[in-house]
């Protein structure tokens, strides 16, 4: 087994097209029969969803001491919005957990393999 | 073993020989067992370093193929022996062993049965950039050289390797599977597989780089429509390319210089290869179920038909290409139509047609335009066509061709 993540990237400012409180409604249910179908599979290890990324702190070194900023750590338009961590046998099934995420939000997802937790 | 004659006339060319058919076999198979590409590299190439010393002196074995499969397996598992983590994987495919021993043995039953099979879907896996599958294919299942995929693409050989050591990389860290895809996923996943083939054909059309590039492909083609046998496309694209290949000794003078199929010596054809696609492409028909290398393979057969350029069944090449934009709705093949169009219909109407296509970046197309200018007589439009053809032109036989006025110059 080799763990995933599947992230969705959200662009700043983006305009997205309007979602009718239905659709949204309707993107949410999907989303909960898919996390439910992602546990019993036994694919699930965790999720979320994260909030913009004004909300981020930065801490770093600086000369020995630690110093605090506020802000993403990079000024980019596109930030990690949400994420799932799964587990699958390879890539095919990662990707396919990962098309019925892009079926139920609508927009892109990144697959990545991590390193180091192979079986 | 031990044959005398056989001793006498092997040499490295003959190796190298053998080296092209069996080592995208061997390689496949050790894959196949071990789960582990660069293994299974290295282990197939010291297997033929051995075959080079040995077989001179002992003679070609009767298996060639399953020779090297069995010694290369042989090395894998010494090396694994060496290492800790070897000995672990070795535990783990312990198992798988036994079946394999018979090199001849196919592992499994059903419509899976050769593991150059899974090999080349692990290869044009859509994870992988086209650039990637390509060299990935020729490398792994055509047993060229790095330096040899390099020089085919015209890339440095360090950019060569550099670019497969990273496929390999994401192959190995994403686990992107070594499996043939189920009947659902078939379609979508043939779809690269075939493109790269064609791919490596027409690179190998192109430039005199690689020459064995065209033998290259029509071998990958033929192998896959060995293995494949139910789906039509892979045959469309195999007599596609036979047919394709029965003229390739046609287009070019001896000076280089291209030469366009309605002045070509149609005697000079391989009526063999035009054969063989015709039955191939007979038993398509059978099927019925057309697609685009199916249609463009008929396409060249209507013209292999004909004797002379005049005896061309255009009404039925412009039916087939009305079909083919069915399938495949792209700007080039509506140039290739227009084209035909024009042979049925005159250079008025087919200019008309290929003005309207947006194909600006793409030098047939202003050499087409030429032609249709030419034909209408608008000549010094023609002129200034052909030279922004022949500045876009690949290669020196097109830009030749091209500067000289195409085919107006005839």
């Amino acid at each position: 087994m080799t763990h995933y993540l599947l992230s969705v990237h959200s662009v700043e400012g983006e305009v997205r097209e309007p979602v009718t409180d239905e659709e949204m409604a309707r993107s949410h249910e999907q989303l909960a029969v898919l996390e439910q179908e992602l546990k019993s599979a036994g694919a699930w290890v965790v999720s979320g969803r994260l909030h913009e990324s004004a909300t981020a702190t930065v801490v770093r070194m600086a000369g020995g001491e630690m110093v605090t900023t506020d802000g993403p750590f990079v000024e980019s338009k596109e930030h990690l919005g949400g994420f799932y961590i799964i587990q699958a046998e390879d890539l095919d099934a990662a990707l396919g957990w990962a098309s019925k995420v892009t079926g139920a939000i609508k927009v892109p997802i990144e697959v990545r393999p991590f390193a180091g937790f192979e079986a | 073993m031990g044959d005398g004659d056989a001793a006498g006339r092997l040499d490295g060319e003959e190796v190298g020989r053998i080296f092209r058919e069996e080592s995208g076999r061997s390689l496949a198979a050790l894959i196949g067992v071990f789960g582990d590409i660069d293994l299974a590299e290295e282990a197939v190439q010291e297997a033929f370093a051995v075959a080079l010393r040995r077989w001179p002196r002992d003679g070609v074995p009767p298996n060639p193929g399953g020779w090297i499969t069995t010694t290369a397996r042989h090395h894998a598992i010494d090396r694994l022996r060496r290492e800790a983590r070897g000995r672990e994987l070795l535990s783990e495919v312990a198992v798988l062993l036994p079946g394999r021993d018979d090199p001849g043995k196919p592992p499994e039953v059903g419509p899976v049965q050769d593991d150059r099979l899974r090999l080349i879907f692990t290869c044009c896996h859509p994870a992988l950039s086209t650039q990637a599958q390509v060299a990935l294919t020729l490398r792994l299942l055509g047993g060229l050289s790095t330096k040899e995929v390099a020089r085919s693409f015209l890339v440095a050989e360090p950019t060569m390797a550099r670019r497969l050591v990273r496929a390999k990389h994401k192959i190995k860290a994403a686990r992107i599977p070594y499996r043939v895809p189920e009947a659902h996923e078939l379609p979508d996943r043939l779809r690269p597989v075939l493109a790269v083939i064609y791919l490596v054909y027409n690179a190998g059309l192109s430039s005199s780089a690689e020459p064995g590039l065209c033998a290259e492909a029509i071998r990958l083609a033929r192998m896959l429509a060995t293995l494949l046998p139910d789906e039509p496309e892979v045959a469309g694209l195999l007599a596609l390319l036979l047919f394709t290949e029965s003229r390739r000794a046609s287009r070019t003078r001896p000076n280089g210089s291209l030469v366009v199929l309605g002045e070509q010596d149609r005697s000079q054809w391989d009526r063999g290869l035009i054969e063989e696609g015709q039955t191939i492409l007979r038993q398509c028909v059978r099927r019925n179920h057309p697609g685009a290398y199916q249609l463009q393979a008929a396409i060249n057969a209507v013209h292999a038909d004909a004797a002379t350029v005049e005896e061309t069944d255009w009404p039925q090449i412009v039916a087939l290409y009305d079909r083919l934009l069915g399938v495949a709705p792209t700007p080039v093949v509506a140039l290739n139509r227009a084209i035909a169009i024009a042979e049925l219909h005159g250079p008025a109407v087919a200019l008309a047609l290929v003005e309207e296509l947006d194909l600006d970046h793409y030098y047939p197309f202003h050499a087409t335009r030429a032609d249709l200018l030419w034909g209408l007589g608008r000549n010094s439009e023609a002129a200034a066509a052909y030279q922004r053809a022949a500045a876009m032109a690949p290669t020196d036989a097109e830009r030749e061709f091209l500067r000289l006025g195409g085919r107006a110059s005839r």
